[in-house]
C-alpha cells in the first residue's frame, strides 16, 4: 500500500516557475514500473506453476480427447467428438455418474454438517484443548489407501467387524460389497472418516476469528447456545463455509482411492455398484479399454460437471448464509426477531 | 450486475484451478536410466522386475564374474501393476527411460505384442528348445518376432485340506486324492463329482473357494476361447463352448463354491475358518496359501488337474529395442533364463522354471514344501507342467471379454444377485457394450 502513495513533493515543484518539459529519469520510470508490475511478479510463481501443471495438462487433455488415442499405440486420427459420444453411449459411464453423486452426497453433506458442529464444540472452553483438536485431525494423517484397506476389511461381507457388530444388535448382515446403497455408505464412511476432522479445524480457525463481543451482545440479548450458533457463528464464518463446501464438492466428485481399494479387483464391483467416474476414467484409460482418447473425454466431462456443480454450490451457499438480507441488517433482524417474539 | 458476472468469472477460475490442483496426480515409479557405456568398454545393464523373481545380488554378481565388463543392477517394483504402469507409460512415450531388460507377466503379452516393434527380436539358436512350445508361442508376434524369454510358469495342481477330507470320511493321502479326483484322466465332471461326495458328508464346508477361479481354469484349457486365431473376437452370444463352461461352473457352484472372490478379505478369512477344502493351485499359489493359513495344518498338494494340464500365470524377460545395449541385454536375458540360473532363482523364491530341461534337475525334483505336509512340490509341479498341452490364444481383446464373463460369474456366485440365465444374458450384454 505505502508504495502507491502519490509523489507529493513533485507537485510542489510544479507549482513554481515554468520549467522546460520534464524528462523522466530512468530510475523514476523504473519505480513506476515497480509500482505497476511488481505485484504481478510477486504472485506470478503460482500462476507459472499453475500454467505448467494445471493449464497445460487441461488443454492437452482436450487435444487428446478429440483424437483416436490408444494407450500404447499413441496418437491416431482426428475423430472430433466421437470419443465423447462413445462415452455417453456406455451404460457404465451413466452408472458411474450415479455412483459419484450418491457417494458425494453421502459424504460431503454429513461431513460439512458434522464438522461445523464439532468445531463449535471445540470452540468452547475445553480442558486439554490441543489434545482434542489434534485428535480430530488424526484420521487425516492416515493415507487414503490405508484407510481404504482397513475399512475394506471392516466392511467385509462375511467376516467383517461391522457386520459382527450389527449382529450383536440382532441386525442381519449387510451386504456391503453387493448392495448399491450399502457400498456407497461404506465408501462414504471412509471419506468422512478422513475429511471431517480436517474441515473441523478449518471451521474452528474461522470461528476463533469471530469477535467475542458479538457473543457477549447475544448473551445480553438473551440468546441461548443454539441461537448464538445460528445467528452469530454461522453468518460470521460464511466465507469459510463456502470454501469448505466448494473444496469438499470438488474432492467428493473425484473420489478414487477409497472405491479403488474397496475390493481386490478395483473396478467398482461385479456390476459396477461403486464405480465412480474417476474410477471409470482409469478403467477406460488404463484398465480394460486402454483408450486414452476416451479417458481424456471423460476427464473433460468430469471437469465441466465439477465446475457447474461448483457454481451452483456457490450460489446456494451464498444465499443460505446471507439469508436474503444485506449485511448491515443483522442488528435489524435481531430486533425484528425480538419484536416478533414479543408480539407472538 | 456487472459485478456479479465478474465475480462469477473469478469464481469459475478459482473452481477450475482448485479442481485442477486437486486432480493433479503424480506418477511415481522410476526405473533407472538405461545402461550407460563408459569409455573403457564397461557397461551397466539394468533389469526391472517386480514381486520376487529370485534374482539376488549374489546371483547377478555371478554374471559379472563371467563377464567382467558388465555390471548388472536390478530395480524391483513391489507389485506387478506398478511395473506394468511404468512399462506401458514409457513405451507410449517412445521407450526412453526403460531398463535394458524389462520383466513382464504373461497376461500383458496380448497388448505388448500389438507394439512388438518396441522390443528387440530375441530369436536365437541358443534358446532353441529351451521351453515348451506354448510358452514360446505366447510371446511370439504374428510376423515371428520373439519378444520375451520365459522365466517361470504356473503349472496347476490341486491343493487340498487333508484334515477336512478325513473329517468327511474321504481318503486324504496324495495318491488316493489323485484317484478320487479322477487320476490321470481327471475331468472337470469328476472333480465336481468328488465335490458332491464331499459335500454330502460335510455340508458346512465348501468344495472350492470361488467360481471365477474354476472358470479361469477351464477357459485356460480352451485353444480359442474368445477369439479366432487371427484375433477376430467371437460373438459371445453364439459362443457355445464358453456358454457351456459358464453354465456348468455357475450351476455346480450353487452348491460347491464358498462364494468368495479371490484376494478379498473374506477369502483371506476363509483360510482360517475352514471355508473350503480344495482350490486350483498353480505353483506360485503355495506361497499365498501358506501366508493366509497361519495356525492351520492339513494343506497338501495332489498331482492331478481336471481336464489335463493347465497353466496360470508366469513371466518373461523382454529387451526394449530403444536401449543402448540391446545386444548385451539379450545375452543377459539369455543367461538369466537359462535352466541353471532359473533353478537358482527357484530355490531363492519358488518361481517354478519354465525351462523343460530344469524339470529334470535333481535339485528341483528333490525340493519339498514343509507347510504342505512335505509334499514333493518340485516333482509334482514338474509333472503338472509336462501335462500342459494346450496353447490358449490370447489376443488383444481376450481380457476385455474375459472380464465381461468373469463379472457375470461374480454376480451369480459371489453377489448372488442374478441366476445363471440372467448372468449369461448380462455377460452377453456387457460383451455387446464393448463394441468389438
Amino acid at each position: 500500500m505505502s508504495v502507491q502513495s502519490p509523489p507529493a513533493p513533485e507537485r510542489v515543484a510544479q507549482s513554481g516557475a515554468p520549467r522546460p518539459p520534464r524528462r523522466v529519469g530512468f530510475s523514476q520510470k523504473l519505480s513506476r514500473w515497480d509500482v505497476k508490475v511488481s505485484p504481478y511478479l510477486y504472485i506470478s510463481p503460482f500462476f507459472i506453476v499453475f500454467a505448467i501443471t494445471g493449464l497445460f495438462p487441461l488443454i492437452y487433455t482436450a487435444y487428446v480427447s478429440v483424437y483416436d488415442w490408444a494407450l500404447l499405440g499413441g496418437q491416431g486420427e482426428f475423430i472430433g467428438f466421437q470419443n465423447y459420444t462413445d462415452v455417453f453411449g456406455q451404460p457404465m459411464f451413466w452408472r458411474s455418474l450415479r455412483n459419484t453423486f450418491s457417494i458425494f452426497l453421502l459424504s460431503s453433506v454429513p461431513q460439512v454438517l458434522v464438522a461445523i458442529v464439532l468445531a463449535a464444540l471445540l470452540d468452547q472452553n475445553l480442558r486439554a484443548k490441543t489434545f482434542w483438536r489434534m485428535g480430530v485431525l488424526l484420521p487425516y494423517v492416515v493415507a487414503p489407501v490405508a484407510v481404504g484397506l482397513i475399512f475394506g476389511r471392516m466392511f467385509a461381507d462375511q467376516s467383517g467387524l461391522v457386520n459382527s457388530a450389527l449382529g450383536v444388535f440382532g441386525i442381519d448382515p449387510v451386504r456391503w460389497h453387493v448392495d448399491v446403497l450399502a457400498s456407497h455408505v461404506a465408501i462414504a464412511s471412509m471419506v468422512n472418516f478422513r475429511w471431517t476432522g480436517y474441515n473441523t479445524l478449518i471451521f474452528l480457525a474461522a470461528m476463533q476469528a469471530v469477535p467475542r463481543e458479538l457473543y457477549e451482545a447475544a448473551i445480553i440479548d438473551g440468546a441461548g447456545r443454539v441461537r448464538q450458533f445460528f445467528s452469530v457463528t454461522v453468518p460470521q464464518i460464511r466465507a469459510t463455509i463456502i470454501f469448505v463446501v466448494l473444496t469438499s464438492t470438488i474432492g467428493g466428485l473425484q473420489i478414487f482411492d477409497e472405491p479403488r481399494v474397496f475390493d481386490p479387483a478395483g473396478r467398482g464391483g461385479g456390476s459396477q455398484q461403486w464405480m465412480t467416474t474417476t474410477l471409470y476414467l482409469y478403467d477406460v484409460g488404463w484398465g480394460t479399454q486402454r483408450d486414452l482418447g476416451r479417458a481424456a473425454a471423460v476427464a473433460w466431462i468430469l471437469f465441466i460437471i465439477v465446475v457447474l456443480i461448483g457454481l451452483v454450490n456457490f450460489a446456494v451457499t451464498n444465499r443460505i448464509s446471507t439469508s436474503g438480507g444485506g449485511q448491515p441488517s443483522r442488528r435489524q433482524r435481531r430486533a425484528a426477531a425480538r419484536s416478533s417474539r414479543r408480539s407472538a | 450486475m456487472r459485478k456479479t458476472t465478474r465475480k462469477a468469472w473469478a469464481l469459475a477460475a478459482g473452481v477450475a484451478s482448485i479442481s485442477l490442483l486437486a486432480s493433479a496426480c503424480s506418477d511415481g515409479g522410476n526405473a533407472d536410466e538405461g545402461g550407460d557405456a563408459s569409455g573403457d568398454g564397461n557397461i551397466t545393464l539394468t533389469v526391472a522386475t517386480f514381486n520376487d523373481f529370485g534374482y539376488t545380488d549374489e546371483l547377478l554378481a555371478e554374471y559379472t564374474e563371467e563377464n567382467p565388463n558388465v555390471t548388472v543392477k536390478q530395480t524391483r517394483a513391489a507389485r506387478s501393476e506398478d511395473a506394468r504402469t511404468n512399462l506401458t507409460t514409457k513405451l507410449a512415450a517412445g521407450g526412453s527411460g526403460l531398463a535394458d531388460v524389462e520383466a513382464i507377466e504373461v497376461d500383458w503379452l496380448p497388448e505388448l505384442l500389438t507394439s512388438a516393434d518396441a522390443f528387440a527380436d530375441l530369436t536365437s539358436d541358443s534358446v532353441e528348445g529351451r521351453w515348451e512350445d506354448w510358452k514360446v508361442e505366447a510371446a511370439t508376434s504374428e510376423d515371428g518376432r520373439l519378444i520375451g524369454y520365459g522365466t517361470d510358469i504356473g503349472p496347476e495342481g490341486i491343493c487340498y485340506r487333508a484334515d477336512l477330507f478325513e473329517a468327511a470320511g474321504l481318503p486324504s493321502d496324495r495318491e488316493s486324492v489323485k484317484e478320487l479326483l479322477g487320476g490321470d484322466d481327471a475331468t472337470w465332471e469328476s472333480y465336481f463329482e468328488a465335490g458332491r461326495q464331499f459335500k454330502a458328508a460335510s455340508p458346512d464346508v465348501a468344495w472350492y473357494d470361488s467360481a471365477t477361479s474354476i472358470y479361469q481354469g477351464i477357459v485356460n484349457q480352451m485353444e480359442n476361447a474368445y477369439e479366432e486365431s487371427d484375433g477376430t473376437p467371437k460373438p459371445l452370444a453364439e459362443n457355445s463352448e464358453v456358454q457351456e463352461a459358464f453354465t456348468q461352473v455357475v450351476t455346480e457352484s450353487a452348491d460347491l463354491s464358498a462364494h468368495l472372490e479371490q484376494w478379498s478379505p473374506d477369502w483371506d478369512a476363509a483360510f482360517q475358518s475352514n471355508g473350503f477344502a480344495t482350490m486350483l493351485c498353480p505353483a506360485w499359489m503355495t506361497g499365498p496359501i501358506e501366508e493366509r493359513s497361519g495356525g492351520v495344518t492339513g494343506w497338501d498338494v495332489a498331482d492331478v488337474f481336471p481336464g489335463g494340464g493347465g497353466n496360470w500365470g508366469g513371466s518373461y524377460l523382454t529387451v526394449p529395442a530403444t536401449g543402448d545395449n540391446v545386444e548385451e541385454a539379450q545375452k543377459l536375458a539369455d543367461w538369466l533364463t537359462s535352466p541353471e540360473t532359473q533353478i537358482k532363482a527357484f530355490l531363492n523364491a519358488g518361481t517354478f522354471p519354465s525351462q523343460v530341461e530344469a524339470w529334470e534337475n535333481e535339485e528341483l525334483t528333490a525340493s519339498t514344501n514343509e507347510f504342505f505336509n512335505n509334499a514333493p512340490v518340485g516333482e509334482i509341479f514338474a509333472n503338472r507342467a509336462a501335462a500342459i498341452s494346450v496353447t490358449p490364444f490370447k489376443g488383444e481383446n481376450y481380457f476385455k471379454i474375459h472380464q465381461a464373463v468373469a463379472d457375470a460369474i461374480i454376480r451369480v456366485d459371489v453377489e448372488q444377485s442374478q441366476n445363471p440365465e440372467q448372468g449369461w444374458q448380462s455377460a452377453v450384454e456387457a460383451f455387446q457394450n464393448l463394441g468389438l
